[in-house]
């Protein structure tokens, strides 16, 4: 309901005579996902799965560039699983730029990273993980940030009022854990629960070969624990639980010829069995125009630690990925990239492939799959979907 | 004895533009360095690119892109490139720090992830946005990325040209050497020929339609290159050309590549 005011006063703001030199574009996309096993699950008895989405957006600048407002509201619909069928701002912002400094209000998605197995230090906007299981599609987070740009590097701070609860999919979805998350009865360390507002800052620099980022962030955690209760009629589910913690990162590429050697690292204080350290680390090697053609590749190969060993909340305690990305260069921007992540320990594997091609001026074509195998029992993150192997084609149509 | 001076004198006058003791080494280098003295001091600008490419069958697909660049007086000049056609690649923005001596630094802004990757940049024979350009034919052309020879006088379109010879510095280029002609009267670049690492002609260059801005800088209209191995073209069509602007330093930092549409 509250979403829904927003909305309509923020649509009738883009229609005021103030913002009119504005520009529209976004797209509209179908995505059909295939599951090659049998659900696991009663309520999930579909092996086909269609979802429509849209992401308009619109940006309006003035004051010579200095000053700009921009507005992406996000809709999906889903065929099955209802709770994928939601609705977000993933952006309501109004940005200033002054010669050494950046003000930014309003809500906003940002990346903080370098590595491609998982994104560790990346902590401001909260995962909406019912999009998609890699937690690269984040929610808007509602903030004021204020950079500042000087010879010594950027400052960034952030005030992050307004949590946002992590998305999980729904009963009858498919790729949800075995136990249902019930998001209706999130619990929060803080008394203020999604009121406290969390605080955060970032400086970052470039040094040569060397981009870097030491950031740190105290607040309500964005992963949360999940702990079982019972529901009303007995059945075991899943409540989110919000500790309050403090991470410090570490983010690091260094850029040496053709090798891009990235570091992440984040020690976090705050839940249950104290103080922890994770890290990603490893390298991406690129060969221009391979066997005389057009086509660049890419090797990949990071490792994923985390020093709670098989206690971690993320599978990636002792895990080795390695990639492979191919840019063919061609008019229609074809390209691959194609990833495993293999656990050293249990040996549970998880194989993505990822491609896109453009379809005359406007169309694009994406195809992503992942399979799983050996996924352990204590996995509590990936046991669910075990069975859930899937190839996903959408196609956008953007404007 | 009245003759002999005139010519001596004619000669001495002569000196300063054509060292009698020339290599074609230097003359080559000599021109370059010409070429380039002669755009210095424009400072900042903006401007349009149309991009068509043009595969062997003759079908078009197009990029636009917005260009804004600094003039770097110590160092290779800073750019950075804003897309806004096909629409899926619409906000993403390219970065680059062009240096005199060793690779470029590159960053690309990802406006789907609202991602900042420093890229690799050291090799630059890929091509850029699937077009027949490869980012080492359209980054900023500093002297010290070749070494030069002068090959002979020309006459190509009614112009009078110089034609020199270029060999890339660069370990990672796709070039074993590039033909330039430049037209005696302004320096100004009307053809190169790009022959690939096996030295068999590859690419052909072609400069039209110069236009004097702020009376001294020319800039081509278009720019077509033509693949003679692949049979296909790329033709850049360049607008809205802008100097003097006001950019700064500040309009070319990562803060400005997440910011600037």
């Amino acid at each position: 309901m509250r979403l829904g005011r927003f909305l309509c006063s923020c649509l009738l703001l883009t229609s005021t005579p103030l913002v009119q030199a504005g520009e529209w574009s976004g797209y509209v996309a179908l995505e059909g996902r295939a599951f090659t096993q049998e659900a696991l699950f009663p309520e999930q008895n579909y092996r086909v799965n269609l979802s429509l989405s849209a992401q308009p957006e619109y940006f309006h600048k003035w004051d010579n560039g200095k000053q700009s407002f921009t507005f992406v509201p996000f809709v999906r619909y889903d065929q099955h699983d209802s709770r994928r069928s939601h609705a977000d701002i993933r952006e309501l912002t109004w940005l200033k730029a002054g010669k050494d400094y950046e003000w930014r209000l309003g809500v906003r998605k940002l990346f903080w990273g370098v590595t491609e197995a998982q994104h560790l230090v990346d902590i401001i906007n909260q995962t909406d993980l019912i999009e998609n299981l890699d937690g690269e599609e984040k929610l808007g987070q509602p903030m004021a940030n204020l950079a500042l740009i000087r010879d010594w590097g950027t400052l960034d701070l952030f005030v992050l009022p307004g949590f946002r609860d992590r998305t999980f999919p729904g009963a009858k979805g498919r790729l949800r854990s075995a136990i249902p998350v019930a998001t209706d009865r999130a619990q929060f360390e803080s008394s203020q629960g999604r009121n406290h507002v969390d605080l955060a800052a970032r400086w970052s620099r470039t040094l040569g070969d060397f981009d870097f980022g030491v950031a740190h962030f105290s607040g309500t955690s964005r992963e949360p624990r999940l702990v079982l209760a019972l529901d009303g009629g007995g059945n075991p589910v899943l409540i989110p639980y919000y500790d309050l913690i403090n991470q410090t990162s570490l983010d690091l590429q260094a850029t040496k010829g053709s090798w891009l050697w990235k570091l992440e690292a984040i020690s976090r204080a705050g839940q249950p069995g104290g103080r922890y350290t994770a890290m990603t680390g490893g390298f991406e090697y690129t060969v221009v125009g391979v066997l005389d053609t057009q086509t660049d590749v890419g090797l990949l190969a990071e490792y994923l630690f985390d020093d709670r060993g098989q206690a971690a909340t993320t599978p990636y305690d002792d895990d080795v990925f390695v990639g492979m990305r191919l840019s063919f260069n061609d008019a229609q921007s074809s390209e691959a990239l194609v990833g495993a992540i293999v656990d050293r320990q249990t040996y549970a594997k998880a194989l993505s492939i990822e491609a896109s091609r453009r379809f005359g001026q406007q169309w694009k074509l994406s195809l992503e799959a992942r399979f799983f195998s050996h996924i352990p029992e204590k996995d509590q993150t990936l046991f669910g979907v075990r069975s859930d192997d899937y190839i996903q084609l959408e196609m956008a149509r953007h404007f | 004895m009245m003759k002999k001076c005139v010519l001596l004198l004619s000669l001495c006058a002569l000196v300063p533009l054509v060292s009698l003791a020339e290599t074609p080494e230097e003359k080559g280098l000599a021109i370059a360095q010409e070429a380039d003295r002669r755009d210095l001091g424009w400072g900042d600008s903006t401007n349009d690119m149309l991009m068509i490419l043009r595969n062997k069958q003759g079908e078009e697909s197009t990029r636009t892109i917005r260009n804004q660049s600094l003039e770097v007086q110590s160092d290779g000049d800073k750019g950075l490139g804003l897309f806004d056609d096909p629409a899926d690649v619409k906000g993403t923005v390219q970065l680059t720090y062009s240096h005199k001596q060793g690779p470029d630094d590159q960053w690309l802004y990802l406006p789907a992830l609202k991602r900042v990757k420093r890229i690799a940049a050291e090799d630059k024979s890929g091509s850029f946005m699937g077009s027949e350009f490869a980012y080492e034919d359209i980054s900023s052309q500093e002297v010290e990325k070749y070494t030069y020879k002068y090959l002979r006088d020309e006459v190509l379109n009614g112009q009078d040209c110089f034609v020199i010879e270029r060999y890339p510095v660069a370990e990672y280029s796709g070039y074993k050497r590039q033909v330039v002609w430049l037209d005696k009267a302004e320096y100004r670049v009307q053809k190169t020929e790009y022959y690939d690492r096996k030295d068999s002609l590859l690419k052909t260059l072609t400069f039209r339609g110069y236009v004097k801005y702020l009376d001294k800088y020319w800039r081509p209209t278009e720019m077509f290159m033509e693949n003679h191995q692949t049979g296909k073209s790329t033709l850049l069509k360049w607008s809205n050309y802008k100097f003097r602007v006001g950019l700064t330093d500040t309009d070319f930092t990562q803060e400005s590549l997440k910011r600037t549409r």
